[in-house]
């Protein structure tokens, strides 16, 4: 094989978020009483367009959980021998981008470097200049032709994109479009966003992210598009990679925690008496220790063991992700304590309810009646608590990382590019490149989980259905 | 209400004693003493000689929670757990794995964290009511989607952008305040200006978002329709009526957070190099000082649990229906 796949643990998790979310999905498919509140997250144009913006992000956080290692080429003798270095799809998809690292900084769509250095004229002179770029902007001759060169390129790959978005309008049309009905009537209906659903926007939004792809893609073969950092990699590359440690960040908190917030959460409001007692307590001291504080004790823990069992970990790669899983696992036990006390609040009042009464007076056990009767009333509240958390989780990255606890220094994630930018903030002339490109990125996630995440808890949350 | 008071001290105890044991299991029994003190000394090139003398230094040669050793009670305080760990009740934080004694410490740095933490809040309290009562007023017009599409897009900004954004804008830029530092007396209030406006500043999309929410739920009640068909002019009506009932659930939130204004803010303290307890906690997090973490962390919980008193304290003080028994 010319390749060994790898299986990192965060990996695993992911996939089997994946299966989850895929059974869950297939199951509200065919129920229409769940059907119904996501009908009406899909009839929220703000909603479907940070949809389409969010799954983008999960696309390369996905392309980047595929890891495998290459096989190493002339020195097999007889068996395969694969390289140390753990890649994954995106790192193949964007092997471009990491092959041209430049020696330091560089400003975006720069073809000379940010610092003067003196360079040797083969007549013996020492000139102290800006040198030129080893891979960005190589191809072009003259300083002055540079902004001709990138706005050929742009419009070129807008073009291009636009191009897609034409085909993909098109083929969305086709099938669109009623019996007998015109095309001129299918696209006046489009046009005027007739229907439930807002294709139109999801159609824009679809519009505006491949050309902007295709413009990220076509222009970061020839330029470092967002910049290169103090070591000469290329910025934009490394944002990408920043996605998946977000992400992970975000969504597997939620999933480690779950299942104790759900199951202490329904046992402590449905038993009562001594259950409840201990769990609240339980609950009360890991909320009583302020989150930072409990996160850096673990995590500052968990460095000792790493440092004293270095043997336990083959490659950088597994040593960064055993840490950013301890994270999550960590950040989770330090959120599962809100949802626990909704959970308990909620199973309170449901208990005394009729149908559970009959449920218990029908001979059902004590599982069942939790896990039938109970379980299928909370999942709202499950649910709203797992999207609202997520932006706050992706932000709480960026923190952890310059407090010194996130995720490992090496590992790529928006909170180290932004703690490396302080230092670089204050330099001269200023190097401001990697903040905004970390802002950019995360904003744009955050953003779109912050819109999508009230849609969803403006349908589901009952207090506020009409 | 002196009882309940009492009873939710006493309640507090065993509490305290649980996130006593969590941080003692974190720190001891993940990793022996010996384990901190090859990390501390290097974990490639360390004698067995230097760890015993760095265990011995800072009281970890003894056992960890039983001493057969000794005669009587020693058996049982001549032990890590004790030294290290009941101490902590009496708030005898003992000394730092530096040296430093943490105690005199943390009283020296939870004067400059109130500085900037208490400005914050009150500020950060007054502006959010001020904003959140502006969208409140002009419910349902552009001016109010515009404010909360903005309030989204400012909670969707990490807090560190809003400091360095901050400091290169106004310190770097316009060269108004010093970009960092810290002094005493009249002195600090130019070094105090700007982390109390970006810490105000980071804070006002959520709150403002939420405080809305709150003034909606009661402008929509009964009494502000009486409020109204009474004859009384729209603002009337919302200072009045609805700004007094508003001020019950956004109350009795944020006091639970006036203890642990004491240890101040991790971020803004680190970014302007003030001498605070969250400045003191980064750096030991970074120096891998665990003294000094495990003190936090003892401190911080006895400082939230005392707000969670307060909390049902004022619950009984704005709202004469809440009784407490």
């Amino acid at each position: 094989m010319p390749f060994q796949l790898v299986f990192l643990l965060t990996d695993v998790l992911i996939y089997v978020l994946l299966a989850a979310l895929i059974a869950f999905g297939l199951y509200t498919a065919h129920h229409e009483h769940l059907r119904v509140p996501w009908r009406q997250v899909a009839r929220r144009p703000m909603a479907m367009a940070s949809l389409v913006i969010l799954l983008v992000y999960v696309a390369v956080g996905l392309m980047d959980s595929v890891h495998y290692r290459p096989l190493l080429e002339g020195q097999n003798r007889g068996e395969a021998v694969y390289s140390n270095e753990v890649l994954s799809l995106l790192d193949k998809a964007t092997k471009p981008l990491r092959a041209r690292a430049e020696k330091t900084y560089s400003a975006p769509f720069a073809m000379q470097a940010y610092s003067m250095e003196t360079a040797e004229y083969p007549d013996g002179r020492h000139v102290r200049e800006y040198p030129r770029l080893l891979h960005g902007g190589a191809h072009v001759q003259e300083a002055g032709e540079r902004v001709g060169d990138i706005m050929l390129r742009v419009g070129a790959a807008t073009l291009a994109g636009f191009g897609i978005w034409l085909l993909i309008v098109a083929s969305f049309l086709l099938f669109w479009r009623r019996h007998a009905e015109s095309w001129m009537l299918t696209i006046r209906r489009l046009v005027r966003g007739e229907g439930d659903f807002p294709r139109r926007t999801v159609l824009v939004t679809v519009g505006v992210l491949i050309v902007l792809t295709a413009n990220a893609a076509y222009l970061s073969l020839y330029y470092h598009i967002f910049g290169t950092d103090q070591v000469g990699q290329d910025v934009f590359h490394k944002s990408l990679k920043s996605v998946r440690t977000g992400l992970v960040i975000g969504t597997l908190t939620t999933l480690v925690m779950l299942p104790f917030a759900a199951l202490f959460g329904i046992m402590a409001g449905y038993f009562r008496g001594w259950v409840d007692d201990v769990i609240q307590y339980v609950y009360t001291t890991l909320s009583s220790i302020p989150g930072v504080l409990l996160i850096a004790a673990a995590i500052l823990s968990l460095q000792v063991y790493v440092a004293n069992h270095a043997e336990l970990f083959d490659s950088a790669t597994a040593r960064a992700d055993i840490r950013l899983l301890i994270l999550c696992l960590i950040l989770g036990v330090t959120s599962w304590t809100s949802l626990c006390r909704l959970l308990r609040g909620e199973t309170l009042k449901l208990r005394e309810v009729d149908y559970i009464q009959a449920a218990r007076a029908l001979g059902a056990s004590h599982v069942a009646v939790m896990a039938r009767h109970i379980l299928p009333n909370v999942m709202h509240i499950i649910l709203i608590t797992v999207v609202l958390d997520f932006s706050g989780l992706v932000l709480a990255e960026a923190v952890l990382s310059y407090v010194g606890v996130g995720v490992d220094p090496t590992m790529d994630s928006w909170g180290n590019m932004i703690v490396s930018a302080r230092l670089e903030m204050a330099r001269e002339p200023l190097v401001w490149w990697s903040l905004a490109s970390a802002f950019v990125f995360m904003f744009g996630l955050v953003l779109a989980a912050n819109l999508f995440s009230d849609a969803v808890r403006d349908a589901f949350d009952p207090r506020l259905r009409k | 209400m002196i009882g309940y008071i009492i009873r939710r001290v006493l309640y507090a105890i065993p509490i305290l004693i649980g996130v006593n044991l969590l941080t003692f299991a974190l720190f001891f029994f993940v990793n022996s003493p010996d384990d901190m003190a090859r990390l501390h000394l290097g974990v490639k090139r360390v004698t067995p000689e230097a760890i015993v003398k760095w265990k011995e230094d800072r009281g970890y040669n003894k056992p960890l929670l039983y001493n057969a050793a000794n005669a009587g009670a020693d058996k049982l305080t001549d032990t890590i757990f004790f030294r290290h760990s009941v101490k902590l009740f009496a708030f005898d934080f003992g000394r730092s794995d530096q040296g430093r004694d943490i105690g005199y410490d943390i009283y020296q740095r939870m004067w400059p964290s109130l500085a900037i933490a208490l400005p914050v809040f009150l500020v950060g309290i007054l502006v959010h009511i001020t904003f959140s009562m502006l969208l409140a007023f002009f419910r349902g017009t552009y001016l109010d989607t515009a404010g909360v599409v903005l309030c989204v897009i400012m909670m969707s900004i990490s807090a560190l952008f809003y400091v360095i954004l901050g400091q290169y804008l106004v310190s770097m830029l316009l060269r108004l305040v010093p970009i960092s530092g810290y002094d005493v007396g009249m002195e600090a209030v130019k070094f105090l200006i700007l982390p109390v406006i970006v810490g105000v500043v980071g804070g006002v999309g959520a709150s403002t978002r939420l405080y809305r929410t709150f003034f909606l739920e009661e402008i929509g009640k009964d009494y502000v329709r009486t409020a109204r068909a009474k004859g009384l002019s729209e603002l009337r009506v919302l200072f009045r009526h609805v700004l007094k009932n508003a001020m019950i659930p956004i109350l009795t939130g944020v006091v639970v957070v006036i203890p642990l204004l004491f240890t101040g803010s991790l971020i803004l303290e680190s970014f302007f190099a003030v001498p605070g307890l969250g400045s003191y906690t980064i750096d030991a997090i970074h120096s891998q000082d665990f003294a000094i973490v495990r003190a936090m962390v003892f401190l911080g919980s006895v400082l939230y649990i005392a707000g969670l008193i307060l909390t049902d304290i004022t619950y009984t003080l704005v709202d004469p229906r809440v009784r407490l028994e």
